[in-house]
């Protein structure tokens, strides 16, 4: 039961080989009994599990039951959950039940799906690693000794060792793409502004994107019909019909253009990650795909443009964190300014505050033209970079990551050296363009992934690009643990 | 780009964090470091480059005006550390 | 030295919307304290804002009246500070790109002359919450039901020069946004508020003195008081060899008067960036032209038209166009009653009598404008005389009914009978030996004045109703007969 796909288990619901409420028991027991050595969760949210199921169950057998009815999932615990502690891995949130639903959260529950409770992240979904959250590491499942990748990683985790069938996630700068090239599932990036932002809580307001992490990219499109859509709460939502992510998925690759960008296959990048990508394009090219070098000139800039803009959207976004209307506050304070700063000061741990510091300097008098303004403008040239390239291919491939899972605590002492863990990603978050990160091998054990870049709301072609190579390979289906039941 | 100790006490207070004196020293370290790194930046001609702050074209949807939430007082400040006769308590303003 | 002083204003106009500029919370006044505060005002994690249309309808008002430049894409901003009624840590807010760009306003003064006034920009912003400070001790209690309640802030230029011309600007502003229905105008619930900048400098010279800012003054008589006693405090200091600090001072409403503010931001550094969450406003010439046609006539207009089509005086006229429920109030009154000139009396005095002594808007008055039309209708048919009719004015006001419904049951139908209104003055007459001996023995030209004895007495036993011409005649021929 635990190797199967969300798709598997909506057939082995419809066929009543299961019930819903035997299906997510079998995972709340499982996490009790498995989670302990990945902390891939902050929160299991065992009682409303058990009743969503209940209810799935009864709308099933009333005759009315959805593609999602009774499916278990896990949500990143940067989506506000009514009447559950919704923490982003901060103390700041630590006592944060919250009031309201998101979005997300919102279509999921009216899909009938069942949540099995909040994952674990980096504090306010800042880091690469997930070493920053204020819940403790969470351990890859490949090999406890190393990072699960961030900030989705407690998603990413509980995927990869069969805690949820699935899970949402969120990528600012690479958050669902990296966590899931280093725990070996699939993770999507929609196109800014696919995924209603609303209940989301904001990192980076013009970067921030949610979507699906799951075992195979069917089963990411399956979630993208649940989470997908405009949301009139949302400024920054895109009036467009929904549609339906599943329907390209089996469509032949015949005549596809793949472009490989020159600056992602630079002598730097780790051999057996060059190596195992390169066995995947070779795959594509037996699926009928041809490819074609292609330049994305201002690659270089990715890392120090979000590095300002990233920081800077932050440092406003968390100035709400005051301990005056909810959250962490600290105990005593003598005026005003203490209030703030020690609620603020202990609340945050040391990443987020390194991030609104740098933020704050960015943003402040006689530094603003040089940093933010400086940074949006390249940031146009790197959208340009892949406007240019698209319009010559149909998809752009590389590595997701420039290595496989790392140490847990190898780079924790050089914020920069983790900043360039996401140098592949964040450069489609600066432009708003979708992405994937695909299983495509392994190295010593741990997994590597392919990133899939495609045009703007191109996500449908993405999934087929995806599907099609999991139908050719078997990857996806690799298990770090032995979980068949 | 390299910052020093009263930078960083004055970001601080901007930021309204509190850091730990034995902290600074690090924090200044880390900032300048990324500060190097983006200055990466100041190497290319972007005088002709229009800033993007939003990554798709797309421009504001008006909302029709009109009353669509009601009082939820008692929930919104069931989760406040400090409520009193439905105001929320902090030291005392000085205007 | 012969100083001059160099006014500037900042003028918050509460957007008259039904929900807020970013939420769907009411923004009615006088709510239990954070019963209108929903999850995007409280600044909840993971909320965010949307753009109420109505509140940029309202700028576009605004812009379109002044004869300014609409900005065709503005976008909102985000000021960067921390301020327990902030919920946010930052105010969404228009500083690079306002909705409203250079305009101007034209204000007269007193004695006559006119002077025009340059709007520099106006911009749509969000309001902040009240912090109370006197219900705890040591503490203060934070109320966000006016937080996000949309504000058009007004900024002028430097070309006022007195505080005559800083009111008269002010009033000016406050009859536009009133009549374009865009603002309550409110002042004593914070609708309206000002902020004055004044500086001194000598006469002549280019360069602008240093400034203080005034904030938070919501009264017209306070913002000439203000601004009066800060171009004299500059010039004292001034002329004492002092130095005018920049610095900010605030209006306390309840004390009536001004105190030293200690600085929100010592560092003044607010951060301002393009607000991520909001994405720019666009809008096109069909939009700006669909507002103009939708404007309803603008004060100076209205002012033009009362003199020209009604014959009212520059004074009056001024008065009534100023508020745009007074002026539709009169244009009613003057319709239904079928006088103008009558009407503007009326309006200007029995009613604004009433009113100021109730302390009581047009809008809550208790006799509406057709009721008065009807009133002044029966005083122009000679129904009732114009004594009656300040009767059945108070009776009316006293929820008593209407003018005709208070005329017959009071009886204050004018007397028009030659027959009837004869025998009360024989009767006078009869009955007043004394009086009629002292007019006998009078001089002819002094008789006039003595009549008014004899017209009082018949008015009196009429009750008020004998027509007083018809009264004033048969006296003034009967008296006169017994002199001869």
């Amino acid at each position: 039961m635990f190797e199967k796909t969300l798709a598997e288990l909506a057939q082995g619901l419809n066929n009543g080989d299961y019930s819903s409420v035997e299906l997510t028991d079998a995972y709340l027991n499982r996490i009790k009994a498995e989670d302990g050595q990945y902390n891939s969760y902050i929160t299991v949210t065992e009682e409303q599990a058990l009743a969503q199921a209940k209810a799935a169950d009864e709308t099933r057998a009333a005759g009315n039951a959805g593609p999602f009815t009774g499916l278990p999932i896990a949500h990143k615990d940067i989506f506000c959950t009514e009447g559950v502690r919704t923490s982003c891995g901060s103390r700041m949130l630590d006592n944060f039940i919250s009031p309201y639903n998101a979005t997300v959260i919102e279509k999921f529950n009216q899909a009938g799906a069942v949540s099995l409770g909040k994952t674990n992240m980096d504090e306010f979904a800042m880091g690469s690693s997930n070493e920053s959250s204020f819940y403790g590491a969470v351990k890859n499942p490949w090999n406890t000794e190393c990072v699960p990748g961030g900030s989705s990683g407690g998603s990413a985790a509980a995927v990869a060792a069969r805690l949820a069938p699935a899970a949402t996630g969120t990528d600012t700068g690479g958050s669902i793409r990296q966590p899931a090239a280093l725990c070996g599932i699939t993770g999507l990036k929609p196109t800014y502004g696919r995924v209603s932002r609303f209940g989301m809580i904001a990192f980076a307001s013009s970067l921030d994107q949610g979507g699906p992490m799951t075992r195979s990219a069917e089963d990411a499109a399956m979630m993208m019909n649940v989470m997908g859509g405009f949301d009139g709460r949302d400024s920054t939502s895109l009036q467009m019909d929904s549609e339906d992510y599943c329907a390209d998925l089996s469509k032949p690759l015949d005549g596809l253009k793949i472009g490989l960008p020159k600056e992602y296959f630079s002598d730097d990048l780790n051999p057996a990650i060059a190596q195992q990508v390169q066995a995947a394009i070779k795959e594509y090219e037996a699926l009928g795909a041809t490819t074609q070098e292609i330049s994305l000139p201002n690659t270089a800039l990715a890392v120090p443009a979000y590095y300002i803009i990233a920081p800077a959207e932050a440092s406003s976004n968390l100035s709400r964190f005051d301990g005056v209307r909810y959250g962490y506050r600290c105990e005593s304070p003598v005026d005003l300014e203490d209030l703030y700063k020690r609620s603020r000061g202990e609340g945050f741990g040391a990443e987020v505050k390194r991030r609104i510091m740098v933020g704050t300097y960015a943003l402040s008098e006689g530094f603003y033209d040089a940093y933010y303004k400086k940074a949006q403008q390249i940031r146009r040239l790197i959208k340009q970079d892949f406007v240019d390239a698209l319009s010559q291919v149909d998809v752009i491939m590389g590595p997701t990551t420039p290595h496989p899972a790392f140490k847990i605590g190898e780079k924790t002492s050089d914020p920069i050296d983790m900043y360039m863990e996401d140098i592949f990603t964040l450069s489609l978050n600066l432009a708003g363009l979708p992405g994937m990160s695909v299983p495509c091998g392994q190295t010593n054990g741990l997994p590597v992934g392919l990133q899939i870049i495609g045009n703007y709301f191109a996500e449908r072609q993405l999934l087929n690009v995806a599907h099609r190579f999991q139908q050719a390979t078997d990857w996806h289906h690799l298990s770090p643990v032995s979980a068949g039941k | 780009m390299s910052l020093d100790r009263s930078d960083v006490e004055k970001i601080a207070h901007l930021a309204r964090l509190q850091i730990d004196e034995a902290d600074i020293p690090e924090y200044t370290q880390n900032l300048s470091n990324i500060l190097d790194l983006v200055d990466q930046m100041q190497a290319v001609d972007t005088s002709s480059v229009e800033p993007m702050d939003h990554p798709t074209d797309a421009v504001q949807r008006l909302r029709i005006d009109e009353v669509s939430e009601e009082n939820q007082r008692d929930k919104l400040q069931s989760v406040s550390p400090a409520v009193d006769l439905g105001l929320f308590q902090v030291p005392k303003v000085i205007e | 030295m012969e100083w001059e002083a160099v006014i500037g204003l900042e003028i918050h106009a509460q957007l008259a919307t039904k929900s807020k500029i970013f939420s769907g919370a009411s923004t009615a006044f006088g709510a239990a304290p954070n019963t209108q505060a929903c999850a995007v005002d409280l600044a909840l994690p993971g909320t965010l804002p949307v753009f109420n249309g109505e509140a940029l309808r309202m700028a576009v008002m605004f812009g379109v009246a002044i004869d300014a430049e609409i900005g065709r894409k503005s976008v909102f901003d985000r000021k960067n500070y921390f301020y327990p009624d902030l919920p946010k840590g930052y105010q969404t807010s228009q500083l690079f790109h306002p909705i409203v760009g250079p305009g101007h306003v034209d204000i007269e003064l007193k004695d006559g002359t006119h002077k025009r006034i340059g709007v520099t920009r106006a911009h749509l912003e969000e309001d902040a919450g009240k912090s109370l400070h006197d219900q705890f001790p040591g503490m203060s209690g934070i109320d966000l039901n006016r937080a996000g309640t949309p504000l058009l802030e007004i900024v002028s230029e430097p070309d006022l020069r007195s505080a005559e011309e800083a009111v008269a600007y002010v009033k000016k502003l406050h009859a536009i946004v009133t009549t374009l229905g865009i603002c309550d105008g409110d002042m004593s619930q914070g609708s309206f508020r000002c902020d004055c900048n004044v500086s001194v400098r000598p006469k002549g010279q280019e360069e602008f003195g240093t400034r203080t800012e005034t904030k938070n003054i919501n009264s017209f008589r306070f913002i000439e008081k203000a601004i009066k006693g800060e171009i004299e405090r500059q010039i004292d200091l001034i002329e004492d060899g002092g130095r005018v600090e920049q610095a900010t001072r605030l209006y306390d409403a309840e004390k009536d008067e001004t105190r030293s503010m200690r600085s929100k931001e010592e560092a003044n550094d607010y951060r301002y960036f393009p607000c991520p969450d909001l994405l720019p406003i666009v809008i096109n010439d069909d939009y700006i032209d669909q507002v103009r046609d939708s404007l309803p006539e603008l004060p100076d207009a209205r002012h033009a038209r009362f003199m020209e089509q009604f014959g009212l005086g520059d004074y009056d006229a001024g008065v009534l166009s100023a508020y745009r429920n007074l002026a539709d109030y009169f244009e009613t009154v003057a319709q239904v009653g079928g006088d103008a000139k009558l009407a503007a009396n009326w309006v200007m005095g029995e009613l604004s009598k009433f009113l100021n002594s109730n302390d009581l808007d047009i809008d809550d008055s208790p006799v509406k404008a057709e009721a008065l039309g009807q009133l002044l209708l029966r005083l122009k048919d000679d129904t009732i005389n114009g004594n009656a009719a300040k009767q059945v004015f108070e009776a009316m006001w006293n929820g008593e009914g209407d003018a005709d419904q208070i005329i017959e049951a009071k009886g204050l139908k004018q007397v028009t009978d030659s027959g009837a209104i004869e025998a009360m003055v024989d009767e006078v007459i009869a009955n007043a030996t004394p009086q009629v001996e002292q007019y006998k023995a009078a001089e002819p030209e002094k008789r006039g004045k003595m009549l008014g004895f004899f017209m009082g007495q018949v008015m009196k036993a009429s009750k008020g109703t004998a027509n007083p011409g018809q009264v004033n005649k048969l006296l003034k021929g009967k008296l006169d007969a017994l002199c001869d």
